[in-house]
């Protein structure tokens, strides 16, 4: 069954596979994962801060994200951000932003969505008497949740993050759609290339579920570290 | 008596429809100990955080060392710095060490420099009996020690005055005690305390005066030996009989 | 800004010649319903199966249940979607193979397995999640009377189970609709698609892409209110769900 296929063009790719595409893959996970975090966590505090003024747009813009499929998102941020970045600058034609920059603004924003319900979650689970202690000691808001709150929501969620983050890394896939070469793009453009499709989505696939299923051990273990301190 | 330092005149406070406070007036001096006590939801809880301004209130007035605590213009967090507050759950940060827990408002809020303020930490560390503990983790410690280390928190911020919330409630008994030692000296010590506890060990042994209330009013506000040898009020009387049968 | 608005782009005729812009918006949603409602009732079957099968205390059951979710979990859809439409016609035999190259629809089908069994996977997450949140007392009373383990989970267990796990099976449902359009990728002519197809023909951008977010969205609403009026109605009253543990 497996007589005519031909393992080598793996081993030949490789250099392009990992230097090319999984660098693009890796690089997008942790800038969109950090970008997603800072930009979900203002979310949350805009939605829990008690001001309409704060709290509906975010919500509005939580749900939306949520409503709509990640390709439709990198679509429509692959022709907006030009437009945005010619009002931004006041230029005169729509400016012309690389693959990476689109597919970084898309998987920020969109990922920021996920990312602001689970600190939301994180940050209504820290008791009120934290928040009462803080505030007897004479701490303003902002330090409050700067030195109290925050810093233990994101301890308590740390898993949970994590696991969205594998789940960014997964999702990165989708900038096939525009052709874009990460790690399962430069994959099919050397199956295509060279008419090898068994063997490189076969491949690709193994290195995905490869590095997914070691992260989520991870991820797995450092809760039960975590648990036992607290 | 001596100076007024915190003054709650006809205090009222409504949750949407329901009253919980209703026309408390007290005053309590500087150096004085004034235990509150009463049945459970007689509001003493909510009192007590009305002086700080944890809790707003509907009408009344509440003035701590001159500043009105109800009034808008006041800055809170600058009036709550000089309040030290203890709470039933101790409420240490579970996320910083017990000396990173004592410096941080100190350095945060009061602007001391670092080295100050852990010298200071050490100090009530070792007046509170802890010395050794500074480097653990709230999540380490037993019950007793953490409300010490929250006692020690709050004098950090070298308070004017100090309220408890009932601080001994949440502990098992064989920790009640080394808790009460501690506010014990502190008395001895002139620290103007309100104290909110079923307690009546140490009402007698260092309160002033005792404030009873029921139902959210202040039924008897009297010294202390006269509120335990003859109190006035049927109220005061049963609860009385109730808690000190052990 | 340099954009024609052109609203009016939705009553011109597409490229196919038969049918309005608009038109062919609502066919790929007849086609983006249609795959996430067969993928859905494969989810459900496997899913069901493989999280009760992990809730048996007969350990290779529970390690290929496990196998199972894992394998499923660690791949992206996009590339699973590869896998089922271009793999697989090559590695089963060639009578096999050359039949489903040939299939009319093949992308739909190869969509609806595809995200039928990824989905299975979460859905399993849940099913074992919401059987485990049922107190042990419930199973034991169960075998107690003498019913069987299968009488236990078909009477007590999963009923009950199904109830909390509502809220979360929701959320998969709507996934499921949104991943159906990762299909567009292999050929299946979905709502995003079809919005992709207007953009690249039409080049009216943003009305073809505001259309689709409007349809998404208004199948989010309509889904989530029929899921909630389906949760009110098979409420056990007095019930407070227990909270299934997180499994994310």
């Amino acid at each position: 069954m497996f007589a005519n296929f031909d393992f080598d063009v793996i081993a030949r790719s490789l250099r392009y596979l990992f230097f090319d595409g999984m660098t693009f893959t890796l690089i997008l996970t942790a800038l969109a994962t950090a970008g997603g975090i800072v930009f979900g966590t203002m979310l949350a505090l805009m939605r829990l801060s008690g001001f309409p003024l704060l709290a509906v747009p975010a919500t509005g813009y939580v749900n939306l994200m949520r409503s709509v499929p990640l390709v439709l998102m990198i679509f429509w941020f692959y022709f907006l951000v030009p437009y945005i970045g010619q009002w931004l600058t006041g230029a005169e034609r729509p400016i012309q932003v690389g693959y990476f920059t689109s597919s970084l603004v898309t998987f920020t924003l969109f990922e920021a969505a996920y990312f602001c319900e689970i600190m939301r979650a994180g940050i209504q689970s820290i008791s009120r008497g934290q928040l009462a202690a803080a505030q007897a000691l004479g701490m303003s808001y902002p330090q409050t949740m700067g030195y109290i709150v925050l810093p233990q929501a994101f301890r308590n969620m740390l898993p949970v993050l994590l696991t969205q983050t594998i789940i960014l890394f997964q999702d990165t896939s989708l900038v096939y759609v525009l052709s874009i070469t990460d790690f399962l793009g430069a994959a099919s453009k050397v199956a295509q290339r060279d008419g090898r499709l068994v063997e490189m989505y076969l491949f690709a696939a193994v290195v995905y579920f490869v590095m997914s299923f070691a992260a989520s051990q991870g991820v797995r273990a450092l809760s039960h570290r975590t648990a036992i301190i607290r | 008596m001596t100076d007024i330092q915190i003054d709650i005149n006809e205090v009222s406070k409504w949750y949407g429809p329901f009253q919980v406070l209703n026309r408390c007036s007290t005053k309590v001096g500087k150096g004085e100990v004034v235990v509150v006590c009463g049945p459970s939801g007689s509001g003493k809880s909510t009192l007590i955080k009305c002086v700080n301004g944890l809790e707003p209130f509907t009408q009344g007035a509440i003035t701590v060392d001159g500043i009105s605590v109800g009034d808008p213009k006041t800055n809170l967090p600058k009036l709550r710095a000089r309040i030290g507050m203890v709470f039933q759950h101790f409420e240490l940060f579970p996320h910083l060490t017990v000396m990173r827990n004592l410096v941080l408002a100190q350095i945060k809020v009061l602007g001391r420099s670092s080295g100050e303020a852990h010298e200071n930490g050490m100090r009530l560390l070792d007046r509170v009996g802890l010395r050794d503990q500074a480097e653990k983790f709230p999540g380490e410690l037993s019950g007793g020690q953490q409300q010490r280390v929250a006692i020690a928190r709050a004098l950090a911020m070298d308070p004017i005055a100090m309220l408890f919330d009932e601080p001994t409630s949440a502990l098992d008994p064989e920790m009640i005690k080394e808790v009460l030692d501690v506010m014990v000296s502190l008395a001895r010590d002139g620290m103007t305390m309100i104290v909110v506890t079923h307690e009546m060990g140490f009402a007698r042994q260092v309160a002033r005066r005792v404030v009873f209330m029921d139902k959210g009013e202040i039924v008897e506000d009297a010294p202390t030996e006269e509120f335990f040898g003859s109190p006035r009020s049927e109220s005061a009387q049963m609860f009385l009989s109730k808690i000190l049968q052990y | 800004m340099n954009y024609h608005w052109n609203w009016g782009i939705f009553w011109d005729i597409s490229p196919d010649g038969a049918h309005s812009y608009l038109q062919t918006l609502l066919l790929g949603t007849t086609w983006t319903l249609a795959t996430a409602f067969f993928a859905w009732c494969l989810a459900l079957l496997f899913g069901s199966i493989i999280g009760v099968i992990r809730t048996t205390s007969n350990a290779w059951l529970v390690r290929l249940g496990n196998a199972y979710v894992e394998l499923f979990r660690n791949i992206p859809l996009l590339v699973q979607m590869f896998l089922w439409y271009f793999v697989l016609p090559e590695v089963v035999p060639q009578a096999i193979g050359t039949w489903l190259k040939q299939q009319p629809n093949a992308s739909f089908y190869t969509a609806v397995v595809a995200l039928g069994f990824y989905t299975s996977a979460r859905v399993a997450e849940q099913v074992r999640a919401g059987i485990l949140s049922l107190a042990q007392g419930q199973r034991l009373a169960a075998l107690a009377l003498g019913l069987t383990l299968p009488q236990a989970y078909g009477f007590v267990l999963l009923p009950m189970a199904y109830r909390i796990m509502l809220p979360p099976l929701t959320s998969e449902l709507l996934n499921i609709i949104k991943n159906s359009s990762v299909a567009l990728t292999i050929g299946l002519m979905e709502l995003t698609a079809r919005a992709r197809s207007m953009q690249e023909f039409s080049f009216q951008v943003f009305e073809a892409f505001t259309a689709a977010t409007v349809i998404y969205i208004v199948i989010n609403i309509a889904v989530t209110f029929a899921m909630r009026a389906l949760e009110r109605r098979t409420a056990v009253p007095g019930f407070i769900g227990a909270s299934p543990a997180a499994a994310h």
